[in-house]
C-alpha cells in the first residue's frame, strides 16, 4: 500500500507569500484513511496512508489522496468553507461535513473511516444520489406574501422588526446538506417511508414559511396527512448533526406539531384564526391561486429510492480491486454503533440490502 | 453520427448561481420554455459564499444615498474603466431588485423601523449593503432557488459544458456537456444561450472561489467567437484567511471591517492610514480618531481608511509584509475583538466567528485574525450589450462575473450581489427576446459537436501521460507566482512560456476510470478552459502597461492616462486552427489582443464627477 512519503504533496511556499514562521507541515507521522470505494453494485473500505500536516480537515486528506493515490475517487464538494453543504459523509460513523472536521478533532493515531450517507442511493464512491431532497422541495407549497399595505409602498418595501424575523432567520441559515435527512431514522433504514415524509430538513422549510411574518399559505393539513409530520418522534438526531446548530427539533418540528395539532383539535384556536386579520390560505387553495406551473420541475422523474449503506467499517484491504457480493456483509458491526453520538443511530450500522437502480443520473 | 441525449428549450442558462437563477426566472417569466444547467448540485455555486451584503442605494439608513452616489462610487472603484452604461443601469435598477427578493420570501436584517437594514462597505459613501448577518449570498440563492422550483424551471444538475455549438448561420445554438454522475453526453438545442458561469479563481492557489471557478463560460465564449475584455483585472480580496495552509485564501468579510474592525501590522499600528491614496484623500479621515467618529455617525468625520476600495487594502497590506511588520504567518491582524463587544460581533458575524473557532481555533470575540490577500474575483469578461447582456456572437448572452465591463478595473465590495440580480434579469430579458425572434428550426453544426466529444474524451484512452492534477497544480503555482497582485514585465513573459509548457502538458493528459463521477477526468476537461483565461489575463497584464485598480504593474506603477481610455479585447480570429489545443479546443496562442476605446460617458454623467473635484 502506498505508505512511501514521497507520494504525498509536499505543499510549497508559494513565492508571493512569505515563508511562513512555523513549519506548516509535520511529515513525521501519518494518516491512515479508510475510504469507501465502489458503486451501486457494490465496494469496499479502501486503505489510504499518507503523511500527516498540520491543520488539515478530513476534505484535505481526501484531495490529496485524489491528487496521489487514487485520481477517479469520487467525492462532492464545492466551497471547503462549511457554506454549500456539499461534501456530506459519515466520518467514523458521524454525520459530517468533510470540509469543517478537523483531523486533529479525530482520535490520534487511529484510522479515520469515511463512508457515504447511508439513507441515499450510491452513485460512486463517497457521493450519493439526493434527488430525494429536491424531490421533497417541490413538494413544499412556495412563499406567498401578504399584500403591501400604503405605508409600506411609499416607503418602497415591507416593514417587519427584526424580532420577528429571526425566527425564520434561524431555519434560512441552512446550507441543505442533508445531514439531518441523513440520519433520520424515519428514513434512514426505511426505504418505504421516502414517499410520504418530508425529513427535518423539510419540516424546518416548513417552520420557517409558518413564521415568516409575510406568508399567507397555511401548510399544517398537508405536513400532517402527507409530509409525515406526525411519524417525527423528536430523538433530536437532526439537531445533534446540524452543522449550521440550528435547533431543528425544538424550534422547528415541536413548534409544527403543536401547531398542526391546534389546527385540528383546538375551538378556541379556531376561533381565533377567524377573528385574527390575518389569515392563511390552504396549501390547495394556494396552489389553485399560483401561477400554472411550467414544465417539469428539478429533477422531474429522478425516481425516490434507494438506501442502505455499504457494508461495515474497516476491514482494511490492501487492494485496490474487488467488488465482493454486496450482501455479503450484512453482518451489523457492534464497534460502529457504539460509535454513534447520542443522536442515535448515526452510526454506520449494517446495511445489506438493494443499492440497484440508483445510478440515476441527476438529470 | 453518435446519439446522444438531447434536449430542446428556448432559452438555456448554464449556471445556477445568482445570476443564471435569476435570467432563468425572468426567462421563464416571459413565457419561455427555460432550463438550467449546472456543474454543481442545485444551491451549491459561488454565490452561497457571499458574505457581507448587496449594494443598492435604498436609502434606508442614509435617505440622502441615491442611485448617483451609488454610480460615482462605483465608477470610482473601478478607476474609470467600466462600461459606465452597466454602472449606470446597475445603480438605477439594484434597489427594485433587492426589494424584489423580499417579496420572494428573502428576509434581510432590519432597521429600527422595520425596513431592510444597510452595511458600511469599502468605497460605498454611505452604508448601502443590504444584508442577513455574514451570510447574504446563501439568503439570495436559496431565495432565488426557491423561486426557480416554485416557477417549474427544469434544472439538469451536475452538467458540465464542454463546448457552445453554432447553427449553420454561425449563431449560437446550443450546446454540448456531460452529465458528470453517468458520464454521458447531452447535448442541448436552444434558441438563446445564457452563460452565468462564474469567475476564474481556480487559476491561482490562494483563492476563495469553490472549485467550480475554473472559467468554462469565459473559455468557451471566447471559443465561440465572443470578445473579452478587461482580463488582466483579477481582484485579490484583501482579507482571505492565512492560516491554516489547508485554508488559505478563505474569504473573511469586508463586513468585519464595515462594522468596526481594523488592520493593525506586527508593531500595533493602524498603518492604512499611510496608505490614502490622492483619489481618496478628500474623503478619508486622516486619523484614528475621525475614523471612529466617522463609525458612530457618518456627518461627524470621513470614513476610515481600512474602508478604502479593495485594491488599495490589498496593495497596502502586501507592502506591510514585504515590510517585515507582517503577522507570524505572513498576514496582517485584523481586529474586531478590542473594538466591539463579544455579543455583539457574535450577531452581526456569525460566520465568521464559526470559520476561525472551528477551522483555525481562534476567538475572534478574544483576538485578532490573521488575514492577507485572496484571489477572488474577475472584473474582466464576456464583452456585453448593457442593455441586453448580448454578447458578440448572435445567440449568446453573460451575465455575472462571467461577464466584463460592469466593473472596470477594480470591483466594489456588495457590487457583484447586485450586478448578478440586475444583469440576471436583463439577461434572461435580452435572450427571451431574441429566442422569440427566431424562426425555424434549430440544427446544430455536427461536425462541432464531435470535436467536442473526441476531445473531451481523449485522457481517457491514453495509457501513459500527465496526471491532470499535476498540471493544475502546476498552473496555479504559475500564476500566483507571476501573474499575482504585484506583476512586472520579466515575471509576465516568463508566465507565457510556462502557459506554452503547461498546455503542451495538458495536451497529454491522461485520467484513469471510467466517466463514471470521475473527479480526474473532470478535473482533465476543466483544464482547456482554466488555461484559457490565464492566458488571457497574463496576455491583458502584458499589454497593460501602467497600475490601475486590480491589476499592478511592478515595473509601471503609475496609471497612464491614456490607457485609461482603453479596454484590451481579446479574441480568437475566425481562420485560426479551431482545434489545435488541449481536448480540442482552440490553442490559447491563437488569442489575439488589441486596445479599443472606451464607451464614451454622456456629459450629464460626466458632470457628477467634475462637481467632486
Amino acid at each position: 500500500m502506498p505508505d512511501d512519503p514521497t507520494n504525498g504533496t509536499a505543499p510549497t511556499a508559494g513565492a508571493g507569500a512569505p515563508a511562513p514562521a512555523v513549519p506548516d507541515a509535520q511529515a513525521t507521522d501519518e494518516v491512515t484513511m479508510y475510504l469507501w470505494r465502489g458503486d451501486p453494485g457494490g465496494g469496499e473500505f479502501q486503505e489510504y496512508v499518507l503523511p500527516a500536516q498540520e491543520g488539515e480537515v478530513v476534505l484535505d486528506v481526501v484531495h490529496r489522496v485524489q491528487a496521489t493515490l487514487a485520481p477517479d475517487l469520487a467525492c462532492r464538494w464545492n466551497c471547503k468553507a462549511g457554506k454549500c453543504g456539499s461534501c456530506s459523509v459519515e466520518i467514523n460513523g458521524h454525520p459530517r461535513l468533510m470540509c469543517m472536521t478537523r483531523m486533529d478533532s479525530l482520535p490520534p493515531g487511529e484510522p479515520v473511516t469515511v463512508a457515504p450517507m447511508r439513507t441515499f442511493p450510491i452513485l460512486r464512491d463517497l457521493v450519493t444520489d439526493v434527488s430525494y431532497n429536491y424531490e421533497v422541495a417541490k413538494r413544499i407549497p412556495p412563499f406567498a406574501p401578504r399584500e403591501k399595505t400604503d405605508d409600506e409602498r411609499q416607503a418602497g418595501g415591507y416593514r417587519m422588526a427584526q424580532i420577528d424575523v429571526e425566527r425564520s432567520q434561524e431555519f434560512r441559515k441552512c446550507i441543505e446538506c442533508y445531514l439531518c435527512q441523513d440520519v433520520c431514522h424515519v428514513i434512514r433504514d426505511h426505504e418505504e417511508n421516502k414517499t410520504a415524509y418530508a425529513g427535518p430538513r423539510f419540516f424546518a422549510r416548513s417552520a420557517e414559511l409558518e413564521m415568516h411574518p409575510l406568508d399567507t399559505t397555511d401548510r399544517r393539513e398537508l405536513l400532517q396527512r402527507e409530509l409525515g409530520l406526525n411519524k417525527c418522534n423528536i430523538t433530536k438526531c437532526c439537531t445533534e448533526v446540524c452543522p449550521e446548530h440550528i435547533k431543528i427539533t425544538d424550534n422547528a418540528i415541536i413548534p409544527l406539531k403543536e401547531r398542526v395539532v391546534d389546527a385540528a383539535y383546538d375551538p378556541i384556536a379556531w376561533l381565533g384564526r377567524k377573528i385574527r386579520r390575518r389569515t392563511k390560505r390552504s396549501a390547495s387553495e394556494a396552489a389553485a391561486l399560483a401561477p400554472a406551473a411550467g414544465p417539469a420541475a428539478v429533477q422531474p422523474d429522478a425516481p425516490v429510492r434507494g438506501i442502505p449503506m455499504p457494508e461495515r467499517i474497516p476491514v482494511p484491504v490492501g487492494t485496490m480491486t474487488g467488488t465482493p457480493d454486496p450482501d455479503a456483509d450484512a453482518d451489523a458491526d457492534a464497534d460502529a454503533d457504539a460509535d454513534a453520538d447520542a443522536d442515535g443511530g448515526a452510526g454506520a450500522g449494517a446495511g445489506g440490502g438493494d443499492r440497484d437502480g440508483a445510478a440515476t443520473p441527476d438529470a | 453520427m453518435t446519439e446522444y441525449e438531447t434536449h430542446e428549450f428556448d432559452v438555456v442558462i448554464i449556471g445556477a448561481g445568482g445570476a443564471g437563477l435569476r435570467a432563468a426566472v425572468e426567462a421563464r417569466a416571459q413565457g419561455l420554455r427555460t432550463a438550467l444547467v449546472c456543474k454543481s448540485l442545485l444551491g451549491k455555486a459561488h454565490t452561497v459564499m457571499a458574505e457581507g451584503g448587496v449594494a443598492a442605494s435604498l436609502g434606508n439608513v442614509y435617505p440622502e444615498d441615491n442611485w448617483e452616489v451609488h454610480f460615482r462610487d462605483t465608477m470610482r472603484g473601478g478607476k474609470m474603466l467600466n462600461n459606465w452604461r452597466m454602472a449606470q443601469l446597475h445603480a438605477q435598477e439594484a434597489p427594485d431588485r433587492v426589494r424584489e427578493l423580499e417579496d420572494w420570501g428573502a428576509l434581510f436584517d432590519r432597521t429600527k423601523d422595520g425596513l431592510i437594514l444597510q452595511r458600511d462597505f469599502g468605497g460605498h459613501r454611505y452604508a448601502r449593503l443590504a444584508h442577513i448577518g455574514d451570510r447574504t449570498g446563501l439568503e439570495l440563492i436559496r431565495t432565488l432557488q426557491q423561486k426557480a422550483v416554485a416557477d417549474g424551471i427544469e434544472v439538469f444538475m451536475e452538467v458540465k459544458a464542454v463546448r457552445l455549438v453554432h447553427d449553420t448561420t454561425g449563431a449560437v445554438a446550443g450546446l454540448v456537456g456531460y452529465h458528470r454522475p453517468s458520464g454521458e453526453f447531452v447535448v442541448f438545442r436552444a434558441k438563446a444561450v445564457v452563460l452565468a458561469t462564474g469567475g476564474v479563481g481556480k487559476s491561482w492557489k490562494y483563492t476563495s472561489n469553490s472549485w467550480e471557478s475554473t472559467g468554462d463560460g469565459l473559455a468557451m465564449a471566447l471559443w465561440a467567437g465572443a470578445d473579452v475584455i478587461d482580463m488582466e483585472c483579477v481582484q485579490f480580496h484583501p482579507t482571505g484567511m492565512v492560516w491554516p495552509l489547508s485554508v488559505r485564501g478563505l474569504l473573511v468579510t469586508e463586513g468585519v471591517r464595515g462594522d468596526g474592525g481594523v488592520l493593525r501590522n506586527s508593531e500595533g499600528v493602524r498603518f492604512m492610514f499611510n496608505y490614502i491614496p490622492p483619489m481618496f484623500a478628500a474623503e478619508t479621515a486622516d486619523t484614528e480618531e475621525e475614523a471612529d467618529r466617522w463609525y458612530e455617525d457618518h456627518s461627524a468625520g470621513r470614513r476610515t481608511a481600512e474602508l478604502l476600495p479593495r485594491d488599495e487594502v490589498a496593495r497596502a497590506i502586501n507592502s506591510e509584509v514585504k515590510a517585515g511588520r507582517g503577522s507570524p504567518h505572513g498576514g496582517v491582524f485584523l481586529d474586531i475583538a478590542t473594538r466591539r463587544s463579544a455579543e455583539y460581533i457574535r450577531r452581526r458575524l456569525p460566520s465568521m466567528y464559526h470559520q476561525f473557532k472551528e477551522l483555525a481555533g481562534v476567538d475572534i470575540t478574544v483576538d485578532p485574525m490573521e488575514v492577507g490577500p485572496t484571489c477572488h474575483y474577475v472584473m474582466g469578461g464576456v464583452r456585453v450589450d448593457a442593455d441586453t447582456a448580448a454578447t458578440t456572437v448572435p445567440g449568446l448572452f453573460a451575465a455575472g462575473e462571467v461577464a466584463g465591463g460592469m466593473h472596470g478595473a477594480n470591483r466594489l465590495g456588495g457590487n457583484s450581489l447586485s450586478d448578478l440580480l440586475v444583469f440576471g434579469r436583463r439577461a434572461g430579458i435580452g435572450a427571451a427576446e431574441y429566442a422569440a425572434g427566431r424562426v425555424g428550426p434549430i440544427t446544430l453544426d455536427e461536425g462541432e459537436l464531435e470535436v467536442a466529444v473526441c476531445g473531451a474524451t481523449a485522457p481517457l484512452g491514453r495509457e501513459d501521460g500527465e496526471s491532470p492534477y499535476d498540471i493544475h497544480h502546476d498552473l496555479q503555482e504559475t500564476m500566483q507566482n507571476l501573474v499575482g497582485i504585484i506583476r512586472t514585465g520579466s515575471e509576465l513573459e516568463e508566465a507565457m512560456a510556462e502557459l506554452d509548457v503547461l498546455e503542451e502538458r495538458a495536451g497529454r493528459v491522461a485520467v484513469s476510470g471510467t466517466r463514471v463521477y470521475n473527479p480526474g477526468w473532470n478535473l482533465a476537461t476543466d483544464l482547456p478552459s482554466m488555461l484559457t483565461v490565464s492566458r488571457c489575463a497574463t496576455l491583458g497584464a502584458i499589454h497593460r502597461k501602467e497600475s490601475r485598480g486590480g491589476h499592478t504593474r511592478d515595473d509601471f506603477p503609475a496609471a497612464d492616462p491614456e490607457l485609461g481610455k482603453v479596454n484590451f479585447v481579446q479574441r480568437i480570429p475566425g481562420d485560426a486552427d479551431h482545434t489545435g489545443g488541449p481536448g480540442s479546443c482552440p490553442s490559447t496562442r491563437t488569442i489575439s489582443i488589441a486596445p479599443e476605446p472606451l464607451l464614451v460617458m454622456p456629459d450629464e454623467l460626466q458632470a457628477l464627477f467634475e462637481e467632486d473635484h
